[in-house]
C-alpha cells in the first residue's frame, strides 16, 4: 500500500530511515535516527500527506541496548494508507526524543503517556506532564522492571482482616 | 418527655439504657424511617453504571425500597453507593466525598472491583474500597445482577432496622484514625 512512500523515505532520508520491513498487518514500518524523527515526520506530514498520527507509544525491551522503543503509527485519509515508524531510545541521559507536537498538535498527550509511563523525555513539547498517575508517583508503572502491584496509596489505608486478599498493599509483591 | 432546654437529655445516651424501655421503642421507629428514606450518593467510577442505571430505572424500581433518589452533593445524602473499579488516584476524592456525608451514613460496595479490586491487581488499583472507608454491604459480581443489589440493598435495611438509633446526640462522633476497624 505504502511501499511508495517508503521507498521515497528511504531515498530522500538515507541517513536517518534503515531496515524499512512489512509488519503484520500490511502495514509498512522502518527504523528512523532518534535525532531525525521530527525531520521525518514533518515532511511526511507535509508532502506525503499524512495528516493524522493516530498512536504513538513506547516499547520497553528490557535487556536488549537500546532499551525503549517509540513507536509512531501513522495515518493518510487522502492516500488510505498506513505508516509505522520506530525510533531507539537508549536508557539514562540520552532517554529523549524530539517532539512531534509541533507537526500533529494532537502528539500532545501520546508523548506525555510516554513519558507518564515509560519515563522518556520530549524536548520541544510545550507541557511535559504525567498524564494518567499523580504527581506524587514515582517511577514509570510501564517499566518492565518497575513491580507490577507497587502501589503507591495517596491516603493511608484502613487495616483489612481478610484471608483472601491478604494483609494490604505492602508485602503483596 | 423529652427537656432540651438545660442542654441534658431526659434520656441516657448510654448503650445499655438507650437500647431499654422507650429509647428501644424510640430506635425502632427512627430505624423504621431510616430505612424506608435512603437518600443515595451514587459515586459511579466504571461500567457497573450501566448496571445501576437498570437498577434505578422502571424495570427493577429501587423505589419500592424508598432509595430511589439520587442526590448529586454527598451533604444530602446518606447512602455512598461506590458502583466501579477506584484507583489510587480517586482514593482521595472517595475519602474527602465520604467525610463530607452527615451522619448517620452508610456504604454499600457495588460490584467486585469496589469490594476487593476485581482482576485488577496491579500497580494503580485500590484493592476494595474498604481500605479506605468503612464498608456495609458488599455486592459482588461483574457487574452484579439487579437482583442481587436489591437483595443487598434488603440487607442493608435490616442492619439499619437493628443498629441503635438516638433520638437526641449532642456528641460529636469520633473520627477513626486510619488504620483502624470501626465494629
Amino acid at each position: 500500500m505504502s511501499k511508495a512512500v517508503i521507498g521515497a523515505l528511504l531515498e530522500r532520508f538515507p541517513d536517518a530511515v534503515t531496515d524499512a520491513y512489512e509488519g503484520v498487518g500490511g502495514d509498512d514500518c522502518a527504523f528512523v535516527e532518534k535525532e531525525r524523527i521530527a525531520d521525518v515526520c514533518r515532511h511526511l506530514r507535509e508532502v506525503e500527506k499524512f495528516d493524522l498520527a493516530p498512536y504513538i507509544t513506547a516499547v520497553d525491551y528490557l535487556g536488549r541496548e537500546p532499551r525503549f522503543e517509540v513507536v509512531y503509527n501513522l495515518l493518510s485519509i487522502p492516500r488510505s494508507a498506513r505508516i509505522r515508524l520506530r525510533v531507539r531510545v537508549p536508557e539514562g541521559e540520552d532517554c529523549v526524543v524530539p517532539s512531534v507536537t509541533g507537526v500533529w498538535r494532537g502528539a500532545d498527550w501520546f508523548e506525555r503517556y510516554c513519558f507518564d509511563m515509560y519515563g522518556i523525555g520530549f524536548t520541544g513539547h510545550p507541557d511535559l506532564r504525567r498524564l494518567f498517575m499523580y504527581d506524587e508517583f514515582v517511577g514509570h508503572p510501564l517499566r518492565k522492571d518497575y513491580p507490577l502491584k507497587g502501589r503507591q496509596p495517596l491516603v493511608p489505608e484502613r487495616r483489612v482482616d481478610d484471608i483472601y486478599r491478604g494483609p494490604g498493599p505492602a508485602g503483596r509483591d | 418527655m423529652v427537656s432540651i432546654g438545660d442542654g441534658v437529655p431526659a434520656i441516657t445516651t448510654r448503650r445499655e439504657e438507650a437500647l431499654t424501655g422507650l429509647q428501644g421503642l424510640v430506635s425502632k421507629g427512627l430505624g423504621w424511617a431510616r430505612k424506608y428514606s435512603l437518600f443515595q450518593y451514587p459515586f459511579v467510577t466504571a461500567c457497573c453504571g450501566m448496571e445501576y442505571m437498570t437498577l434505578s430505572s422502571a424495570r427493577y424500581d429501587l423505589d419500592r425500597f424508598g432509595a430511589a433518589l439520587p442526590r448529586f452533593s454527598p451533604r444530602q445524602a446518606d447512602l455512598l453507593m461506590v458502583v466501579g473499579t477506584v484507583n489510587c488516584k480517586q482514593a482521595p476524592i472517595l475519602r474527602r466525598v465520604y467525610e463530607q456525608m452527615a451522619d448517620p451514613k452508610w456504604v454499600i460496595a457495588f460490584g467486585v472491583c469496589a469490594s476487593s479490586g476485581g482482576f485488577y491487581d496491579n500497580y494503580a488499583t485500590v484493592q476494595g474500597i474498604d481500605r479506605i472507608v468503612p464498608v456495609d454491604v458488599y455486592i459482588p459480581g461483574c457487574p452484579p445482577r439487579p437482583e442481587q443489589v436489591l437483595d443487598g440493598i434488603m440487607l442493608l435495611q435490616h442492619k439499619i432496622q437493628n443498629q441503635p438509633h438516638r433520638l437526641i446526640d449532642r456528641k460529636p462522633l469520633p473520627i477513626a484514625p486510619p488504620g483502624t476497624r470501626e465494629g
